[in-house]
């Protein structure tokens, strides 16, 4: 099998007409953690959830593949079956469904029909992510998400992740919120996956989970477009630093984008 | 009312042996029918919906075996239950289950003649204040007397099915329930139709809740979309009873749906959890109703309701919480979810509360299944149709999934699936 390729060329993307990112360019590879690190109100998240396909961002201009194809083309659950995960920064809570009957659905949206997994080997399955995550056994019959800690909701994200095994994962933000201890947890999820059939990206403005994640390259994120790359001495040099002297060497004055919410 | 007569009246109540008290509340009734007005149903007009034509049918055949009943009765009964079949007018199969000591359950027309004075004492005492409840009062037909002894625990369900077959039919059943002191019971009654063609149905289930008493009883309906579907339901709850209610009304045609419980005693407890899942031009006015007379009297009601296609549902709680109750507490949650342009719905929350030491709250929503959510689900891999599927069994089941029989729960959860892909 030739390597997994996640490419974005001189993505743009508008909400409600205002343009947010205006012109990324990114090429994942299986085996790669990349990061991209930036302040609040650059576009990151918003790169994220217009690679899942959110109804509310429009893709105005550019062109994404994963493995050759064409995703922008695809319905928001196709880019899911073509092996695209988002961790989201505030997922949903649903009442009714319960965390086990949705994940189900979900691998066996991706299996097909007549190829359902067997109840057994799912719940063996699901125990043990749980157990990597230190999820108490009571998540898998609580409604999806409903009445979920913030850090409850982040590990539940890591866990579908887990779960279902994507090519790709981005994961936005999923740091925030987390204490040292869920931190590493989450890392060590993250870290189980990690191989060279799958690639990750990492959406943070802290370079701490990228102590517990090892990044192969690190992304500058400001005014809606990457605007440096380099290895993860990058990523140490802008804890130690902060953002000012990136801002100074590329003469940018207000690095956000749109409107800050 | 002019189709029929008086004499029709009296010929009625002697074909089922009644006693004389019975045909004279049947009487008084009848001449009430015109001059009373229709029920007055919020945001629900039903000036033109047909109450009082019908055709009287008469069964003629009697089931031995469950496996004769068509299938679309048999598939409702549930397993390991003690069942009566009523179509049309009158019961044509029971099962004959050992029951304990002194437990009646039996067609109303054989109490009349079994259990008079019991029946004297409870039935027909509801003032008639409406058209529609007086033409049930003028021509029950069938039913069912339920009465648990004091300190009986009956385990298995008691099941009533109300069959309703042929053009323009009539059916007005009528379930009375006595529960005695400390005694518990659990009734699941299901109504159908199986023809096509315009028909009415006009039912009453009143349940009398001992002291200490727990009585459950499910109505589901599944009539279909030519029928005008009336069901009231009474419950009159004792010192620390607890009354339970389901109610999924799975009709497609005209339906007015209510329950009023009457908590008129310390310490009594009631629930009500309905659902209604509407398809088609499915026209529906629910109400749960509850009146607090006692002190630490409690009650939760839990509406919700899915609407289809043209789909209509008014989903009224009423709460009123009566001077002298103190210590009370009344909750009520009504939602509405539509899932088609032309769906309608209102949840409208009513408290009333004439006394200072109480607690009570309310929630109420309409609205459509969120994009986000179909985001997040649909971002997982699960089709927009099946992730749709899922967040509105997942509505109903915050409901459903507390109905303490999973033989039911499953029953309901069949019906609301075929309506999937109707």
């Amino acid at each position: 099998m030739s390597t997994p390729n996640l490419s974005i060329r001189d993505l743009q993307v508008s909400i409600e007409d205002k343009q947010i990112l205006k012109g990324v360019n990114l090429s994942v590879n299986g085996g790669e953690i990349h990061a991209i690190m930036g302040p609040n109100g650059t576009g990151k998240s918003t790169l994220a959830s217009a690679l899942m396909g959110h109804p509310k961002y429009e893709v105005t201009s550019g062109s994404v593949t994963i493995n050759g194809e064409d995703l922008l083309e695809m319905e928001v659950d196709e880019r899911a079956r073509a092996g695209l995960f988002l961790a989201m920064q505030y997922p949903s809570e649903v009442s009714g469904v319960t965390n086990s009957d949705f994940l189900r659905s979900a691998i066996n949206a991706k299996r097909g029909e007549g190829n359902e997994i067997s109840l057994m080997k799912f719940i063996r399955e699901m125990d043990k992510q749980m157990e990597v995550l230190e999820m108490d056994e009571s998540f898998a019959t609580r409604y999806l998400n409903e009445g979920f800690s913030g850090g409850e909701k982040k590990r539940n994200e890591i866990l579908q992740m887990m779960m279902l095994k994507p090519t790709f994962s981005i994961l936005d933000e999923i740091d925030s919120g987390l204490d040292i201890d869920a931190l590493k947890i989450v890392a060590a999820g993250v870290n189980e996956m990690r191989s060279p059939d799958r690639g990750v990206i990492i959406i943070t403005h802290y370079q701490r989970l990228l102590n517990y994640i090892k990044p192969d390259f690190v992304h500058v994120f400001m005014q809606g477009k990457i605007v440096k790359s380099g290895g993860p001495e990058l990523a140490e040099r802008l804890e130690q630093e902060g953002y000012d002297w990136v801002k100074e060497e590329l003469g940018i004055v207000d690095e956000t984008v749109g409107h800050r919410v | 009312m002019s189709v029929f007569s008086r004499e029709q009246i009296t010929q009625l109540s002697q074909s089922q042996n009644e006693p004389k008290w019975a045909l004279e509340k049947r009487l008084e009734a009848f001449s009430a029918i015109d001059s009373l007005p229709l029920p007055k149903l919020e945001k629900t007009n039903i000036d033109r919906w047909n109450f009082s034509e019908f055709q009287l049918y008469q069964a003629s055949e009697k089931f031995e075996q469950a496996e004769e009943l068509p299938d679309a009765v048999s598939r409702l009964i549930l397993e390991e239950s003690n069942v009566l079949v009523q179509k049309n007018d009158a019961a044509v199969y029971q099962t004959e289950k050992a029951l304990d000591q002194g437990v009646i359950f039996t067609s109303l027309q054989t109490a009349y003649k079994q259990h008079e004075t019991l029946l004297k004492k409870y039935l027909f005492r509801q003032d008639t204040t409406d058209r529609v409840a007086a033409i049930h009062q003028a021509f029950t037909q069938g039913g069912a007397f339920i009465y648990v002894p004091r300190n009986v625990s009956i385990k298995l369900p008691l099941q009533a099915v109300f069959w309703l077959d042929g053009k323009n039919a009539g059916m007005f059943p009528h379930v009375l329930i006595v529960a005695e002191e400390n005694s518990r019971v659990e009734i699941v009654t299901n109504f159908l139709s199986t023809s096509s063609d315009a028909a009415v149905s006009n039912s009453v289930i009143e349940a009398f809740v001992g002291h200490g008493a727990k009585v459950q009883v499910a109505t589901v309906s599944h009539f279909g979309n030519t029928v005008v579907d009336v069901m009231n339901r009474f419950a009159t709850v004792g010192r620390d009873g607890d009354m339970e209610w389901i109610v999924a009304d799975l009709s497609d045609g005209r339906i007015i749906s209510k329950s009023t419980t009457n908590l008129k005693e310390t310490g009594g407890h009631v629930d009500v959890k309905s659902v209604a899942f509407g398809a088609g031009e499915m026209r529906s006015n629910i109400t749960s109703e509850i009146l607090h007379f006692g002190t630490h009297t409690t009650s939760d009601i839990q509406a919700r309701s899915v609407m289809k296609d043209k789909a209509t549902s008014i989903i009224n709680s009423i709460t009123k919480i009566e001077k002298g109750a103190s210590k009370s507490d009344g909750q009520q949650t009504g939602k509405v979810l539509m899932l088609d342009p032309e769906a309608r719905g209102d949840a409208n929350p009513i408290l009333l509360i004439d006394e200072n030491d109480v607690t009570a709250g309310h929630a109420a929503s309409v609205g459509r299944i969120d994009p986000l959510t179909l985001f997040y689900l649909m971002s997982r891999g699960i089709s927009k149709e099946e992730a749709s599927k899922l967040i509105i069994r997942g509505f109903l089941d915050t409901i459903i999934a507390d109905i303490p029989s999973a033989p039911l729960r499953e029953s309901i959860h069949e019906t609301i699936e075929g309506k999937f892909t109707s």
